[in-house]
């Protein structure tokens, strides 16, 4: 379970290394994020919401059955925008609203 | 915002600062921040000061969001149904006055949730849309940063992230205050304050997890809740309660996500690989259907599945979008398989067991007002004992119910001492300094295993007997004796380093108290091999205090229902 970078999109604002709530994140000496520890990461995906440009993507560790794909997400308004690259490169995008609550 | 480069560059001293405050909370959580609001409610002239080890905005159990409200009163339903629910499912281990106090504050504190913004599901007329007698269905992706967004709105609220908390500041049996460091720059702080709460959450990292390799934090409960609160409590004289109740979550296979969504939501029963639920079998309270769940596997009967085969396209979609709300990693792994819940069961496993007295009934022994056995420290939440089934909203009455009490302590003022920190400073600097052949991941993976293999942990079934705990009291011994040679390049490393100190302090007692209940009253959780059944004789609360560097039990009567409880 960890986190990935897209090192060309960070813009170092640093938002990821406040919110992480294991204070795993930090800026390099070029000021761009990276995951300091990723085997202690939990996989709440606090710092793929915070970033302002979407350049974190979440994935599976082998070790737990992942298979290679990654989860981002964008927000807009009250709506945050998941979207899942498959191991095969085809993408899904689900829309969640904040003020629509779960049916289950 | 932090910079690795520049810290590395530091020097090996603390700097130590003083900060005073009225109310001082320790982890900024869901009970600390609703301490703090009800604090600011009820009174107008007192500061408070939230001490949080990661950023309040999105720390502890409601990092990634939850997926329902699961203690609410529903119509038709009384606070005594609560009580008698959680009783009922803590086989009578529990303390009705802590139940019933919190249980009636339940639907304020959920009205509360809602009027910071939190969307709650509703019926057409506008009431609640209730999921069985207890729970509501939400959003609850943003429920941290609403909380967040309240409290940095109070002004007489100080709030420092990144700080951690390491141990209390006592005289004689009254606190004063507590000693942190941050996690980044090379600070100790000294905290003074009148009253004082410990709402730092629970214990997860005690026994080997799910995953102990690389993914070795995909656990349930957040890896960074490492028992602080239970840790400082236990070596300044504070009484436990239950710890041997520990918490053993049924959880989805691999991602370890939440199955109640996947069980009360849609409906999803657990069946073997036979197609036969089991679930009347074992019984449906908490443990039990995690027991049922582990016998059926040893039974080669696994693996069991929650059947989610069947539904509805809708309902498919629906639940991609739930977990998102709440553990992101079940969607990404249903899409990234392609093996939605309507094209496949949901596997379900049980985790490693945790420490967490908003699920059982395990922590500080409180009385009715939440106050410790030491005076002046308030427990709420995760960290305070005798009151499980508490959840998101019985957590938030919990800092609700101890802010209140903690009132009348700002007229109190504790003494003032001379507090001499160089000793404490001199043995953190030590480790900044020194270096070390042992890492400190190494000596926690040595304690998460030996936990696991002679304490009850997934390796055994849960199960473990008085051979298998001494074997595991005299390892945990020599591990605490080998991790005071540790050595850290970063603030991050020395944090770790008190981590694991302080689950190895936590690990003790634990190990004593699933050694003093002769009994097994609930399967899974303190499943004894040598005492297999429930004994009548173990009705009563096994309690325990560090007493000249000894684990002291301590058995206490159940507190009957109508009483309030004093120290
Ligand atoms: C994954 C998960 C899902 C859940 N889902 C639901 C649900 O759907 N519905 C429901 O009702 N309940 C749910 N619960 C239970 C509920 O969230 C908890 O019982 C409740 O939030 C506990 O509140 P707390 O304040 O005790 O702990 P937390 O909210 O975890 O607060 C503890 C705080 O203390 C901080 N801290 C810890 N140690 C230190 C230290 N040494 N120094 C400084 N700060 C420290 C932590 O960073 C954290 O911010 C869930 C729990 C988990 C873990």
């Amino acid at each position: 379970m960890s986190i990935r970078f897209t090192r060309a999109l960070c813009i170092g604002c640093g938002a990821c290394t406040e919110i992480c709530p294991g204070s795993l994140l930090a800026l390099d000496a070029q000021g761009k994020a990276f995951m300091a520890h990723p085997e202690n990461c939990w996989g709440c995906a606090s710092c793929l919401k915070e970033c302002p440009v979407s350049a974190i993507a979440l994935y599976l560790g082998a070790d737990m059955g992942g298979l290679g794909g990654t989860l981002r997400v964008r927000r807009e308004g009250t709506r945050l925008l998941w979207t899942i690259q498959k191991p095969d490169g085809t993408e899904i995008t689900i829309p969640v609203d904040s003020r629509e609550a779960n049916h289950y | 915002m932090y910079c690795k480069q520049k810290e590395s560059n530091m020097s090996t001293k603390l700097s130590v600062q003083t900060l005073h405050t009225d109310f001082l909370i320790l982890g900024g959580g869901t009970a600390g921040c609703a301490a703090a609001l009800s604090f600011c409610r009820a009174d107008t002239a007192h500061s408070v000061l939230i001490v949080e080890k990661a950023h309040i905005k999105r720390s502890g159990c409601l990092a990634a969001g939850v997926n329902a409200l699961n203690a609410y009163i529903a119509p038709g339903r009384t606070p005594q149904d609560y009580v008698d629910y959680a009783q009922q499912d803590a086989e009578g281990i529990a303390r009705a006055d802590l139940l019933l106090t919190m249980a009636e504050g339940l639907n304020a504190a959920t009205a509360r949730l809602e009027a910071l913004g939190l969307t709650i599901l509703k019926n057409a007329d506008g009431s609640f849309a209730t999921r069985g007698a207890r729970n509501l269905k939400i959003n609850g992706e943003n429920i941290k940063p609403l909380l967040a967004a309240a409290v940095e709105k109070e002004p007489r609220v100080t709030v420092k992230n990144h700080v951690n908390v390491l141990d209390y500041i006592m005289h004689e049996n009254r606190i004063l205050g507590a000693i942190a460091l941050d996690v980044r720059e090379r600070v100790l702080y000294i905290l003074w304050a009148k009253a004082v709460l410990c709402a730092t959450g629970g214990a997860a990292g005690l026994y080997r997890p799910n995953h102990p390799g690389f993914s070795r934090h995909k656990m349930w409960y957040p890896p960074f809740n490492t028992g602080a609160g239970y840790a400082m409590g236990i070596r300044a004289g504070a009484e436990m309660t239950t710890l041997e109740m520990r918490f053993i979550a049924l959880r989805c296979r691999d991602t370890i996500a939440p199955t109640g969504t996947l069980a009360q939501g849609v409906g999803a029963r657990q069946v073997n690989a036979l197609g036969e639920n089991y679930e009347a079998k074992y019984g449906i309270t908490t443990s039990g259907r995690v027991h049922g769940t582990v016998t059926e596997n040893r039974a080669g009967r696994g693996p069991c599945v929650l059947k989610t085969v069947g539904i509805t396209p809708e309902q498919d979609v629906d639940l991609q979008r739930a977990y998102l709300n709440m553990a992101p990693s079940q969607t990404l792994k249903w899409l990234e398989s392609g093996q939605t819940p309507s094209v496949r069961n949901v596997e379900i496993a049980g985790t490693e067991p945790y420490i967490v007295g908003g699920h059982t009934a395990s922590g500080y022994w409180v009385s009715t007002d939440r106050e410790t056995t030491i005076r002046g420290l308030f427990a709420a939440g995760d960290v305070a004992g005798g009151c499980p089934q508490k959840y998101v909203t019985g957590a938030l009455v919990e800092g609700e119910i101890a802010a209140a009490a903690a009132l009348k302590y700002m007229d109190d003022p504790p003494p003032t001492i001379a507090l001499d920190v160089t000793e404490k400073q001199r043995t953190l600097e030590a480790y900044l300094r020194q270096q070390s052949e042992e890492s400190t991941d190494a000596l926690e993976a040595e304690m998460q295993g030996i936990m696991d293999e002679y304490a009850g942990g997934i390796q055994t079934s849960y199960r473990f007997s008085a051979e298998s705990l001494a074997t595991a009291a005299e390892k945990i011994h020599a591990l605490t004796l080998r991790a005071k040679n540790l050595a850290a390049t970063s603030m991050q490393e020395l944090v770790y380093i008190c981590e694991l100190q302080e689950r190895l302090v936590l690990c003790r007692s634990l190990i004593a108290h699933l050694n003093a209940r002769q009994e097994t009253r609930w399967h899974s959780f303190a499943e004894r091999t040598d005492y297999p059944e429930k004994s009548a004789a173990w009705e009563c609360f096994v309690n325990s205090k560090l007493v000249d560097g000894k684990v002291q039990i301590i058995l206490r009567d159940l507190v009957e229902a109508g009483v309030r409880y004093e120290h």
